[in-house]
């Protein structure tokens, strides 16, 4: 009888703590987490109309760089299905993040491939990876058109299109 | 209830409350050691006195450092270095000291492995080493990140996304980790309490636990002869020093100790004061650019090996990735060692001098990982790459296949007992 009591207060007392256990680790786990004021970092607009053909530019986005590309009249490979048309111009835009750990390639127009320097990873014009450690192409940035501009952040459905969500 | 008479001294009043005697027996005048070792049983001492050189050099550094991004720089570069009189020296004796502190650790690890102290009853000796050599290398890396130049940035850049490797929840763990979605402000500030705080306390719990673990079994020797501890301390205080294969730790084996710590002391304070900038990268003079990755990144010497085989494998195989097959050679060679103990499935405990070929075995490992930390540091471009595969490769082999082979044979020759 003293034994079983015993028992259920040791339970009691086990089932207290443990609780309190996991509060805590919940509360450990969201001080980590990143702060409001992060997650809502807004978007970023770009006007793609005064781009040149063969004109690379990077903008920033949630402090990633994002690689445009024009590649219409311009001997760049054309990609139908993984650029960007608007107005009729051809665009590559990707996240200038090498796939393989994330350092930033860059653009040697002369050799037309993304090099990346840390492994030796190599992505061709349409941000294909076609040499080195890199598993996959550059990833797509969420974006919606908006006449000449490009909204980088919002899902639109050119963005849909392109990762084959529509 | 114990009795407490009038003390004759400050020592003895302490004493009588704290057994000071017995506590410094416990510990120091009566903890044996064999006569039969030679300078290489120093290092331990060696270490303890690194560590705390690290911990004084920066308890120092702390009080004019500023875990922001954009003082941090700054802070390092010009208040410390500038500003604050010999701040410049407790910055190069703690990077100095936590470069070279990685050297002795590895020629710690490679005297255990070459005199075979990681078996009969010594396995937790290793272990808790083990566990210090990972925690040493992830206070080396949140340290590395915290003068927030360029290397600092794109090394944690880096290693922060190895953790998008993890199947499932890679992606989401990696923004966790740095509190944002690339290496910013939390990520820096976070990681500052790591290095000053959370990791030093843990090292210096698993110091302890180390010198625990070496109670039991004692430390081993150059024959790994199994001694009597017992029957040779009583030699010993009954006065026959000259037959007792045993010495006590205090003050007999720390003066030789000391001795080699002297001499080390020396090699120490010349890089210090000559030769520091072997442990400053000069990208790391340039402030964090999150938009420009320097075009040719690398670790600190000390992680070149493992950074090799995390790169070594440039190719997919089948349906894994060559990244994929990287990050698990990586995480292999990070964790392998601690089943040095059960890979190795010999029950001798002798020098490898002595062992066949395990001595072959052992010098092929210590020049395949300097050759995997030489071509760590090269491009990894064209033939370059291949030998940073082969050499990884053989790293591989060399310690889940061949050792426990040529472990087995010796265990068959010497009778079969496993």
């Amino acid at each position: 009888m003293a034994k079983s009591r015993r028992d259920f207060l040791g339970m009691v007392f086990g089932g207290f703590a443990a609780a309190g256990g996991l509060a805590a680790l919940y509360a450990m786990k969201r001080t980590w987490d990143p702060l409001p004021s992060v997650m809502a970092a807004g978007f970023t607009t770009v006007d793609l109309s005064p781009m040149k053909p063969g004109e690379f530019r990077t903008v920033t986005w949630r402090g990633k760089p994002i690689f445009i590309l024009r590649k219409d009249k311009t001997d760049l490979k054309i990609c139908k299905d993984q650029d960007v048309q608007i107005n009729g111009e051809d665009f590559l835009v990707r996240i200038g993040l090498c796939t393989h750990l994330g350092c930033i390639p860059a653009w040697q127009p002369d050799r037309k491939i993304f090099k990346c320097a840390c492994h030796g990873g190599e992505f061709d014009a349409c941000g294909t990876n076609i040499f080195g450690p890199p598993p996959r192409p550059f990833d797509i940035p969420p974006f919606k058109i908006e006449g000449t501009k490009l909204v980088i952040g919002e899902e639109g459905p050119e963005y849909k299109k392109l990762v084959g969500k529509a | 209830m114990a009795q407490f008479t009038k003390a004759n001294s400050l020592y003895e009043w302490l004493d009588q409350r704290l057994a000071l005697s017995k506590l410094w027996k416990v510990l120091a005048a009566e903890y044996w050691i064999p006569k039969n070792i030679n300078f290489l049983w120093a290092m331990g001492v060696v270490l303890v006195t690194m560590f705390t050189i690290l911990v004084i050099s920066g308890i120092f550094l702390l009080m004019y450092y500023k875990p922001d991004t954009k003082l941090a720089f700054d802070s390092v570069n010009y208040t410390i270095m500038q500003e604050v009189w010999f701040g410049w020296l407790w910055r190069h004796m703690h990077a100095v000291a936590a470069s070279v502190v990685f050297l002795v650790i590895y020629i710690h690890m490679f005297t255990g492995i070459y005199y075979a102290s990681y078996k009969r009853g010594r396995e937790m000796i290793w272990i808790s080493g083990m566990l210090l050599f990972v925690t040493f290398s992830a206070e080396a890396f949140s340290g590395y990140m915290l003068p927030w130049g360029q290397m600092s940035y794109w090394a944690a850049q880096v290693i922060t996304n190895l953790f998008g490797g993890i199947p499932f929840i890679g992606d989401d763990l990696v923004v966790w980790i740095r509190g944002n979605f690339y290496v910013s402000d939390p990520t820096l500030t976070r990681f500052f309490m790591l290095h000053v705080f959370l990791l030093p306390l843990v090292i210096m719990m698993l110091i302890g636990l180390h010198f625990y673990t070496l109670r039991i079994p004692h430390v081993n020797n150059q024959d790994g002869e199994e001694i009597d501890f017992d029957a040779e301390a009583e030699k010993y205080k009954a006065g026959l020093k000259k037959e007792s294969k045993v010495i006590p730790f205090w003050p007999v084996f720390l003066s030789k100790d000391f001795f080699v710590l002297g001499i080390f002391m020396i090699f120490y304070f010349f890089l210090v004061f000559y030769h520091y900038d072997f442990a400053m990268d000069p990208i790391n003079f340039d402030p964090a650019n999150p938009m420009k990755t320097p075009p040719h990144i690398y670790p600190e010497w000390y992680f070149l090996w493992s950074y090799e085989v995390l790169r070594g494998f440039f190719f997919d195989v089948g349906p894994l990735s060559a990244m994929d097959i990287g990050l698990i050679a990586f995480g292999i060679a990070n964790v392998i060692f601690f089943f040095i103990p059960w890979l190795d499935r010999s029950p001798v405990v002798a020098p490898a001098h002595k062992r066949g070929a395990f001595f072959y075995w052992f010098w092929a490992l210590l020049i395949d990982m300097i050759i995997l930390t030489i071509w760590g540091k090269l491009p990894p471009t064209g033939i370059n790459a291949w030998i940073g595969f082969f050499a990884s490769i053989t790293f591989l082999l060399l310690l889940l296949v061949i050792l426990p082979k040529i472990t087995k044979k010796e265990a068959q020759r010497a009778g079969g007992a496993v």
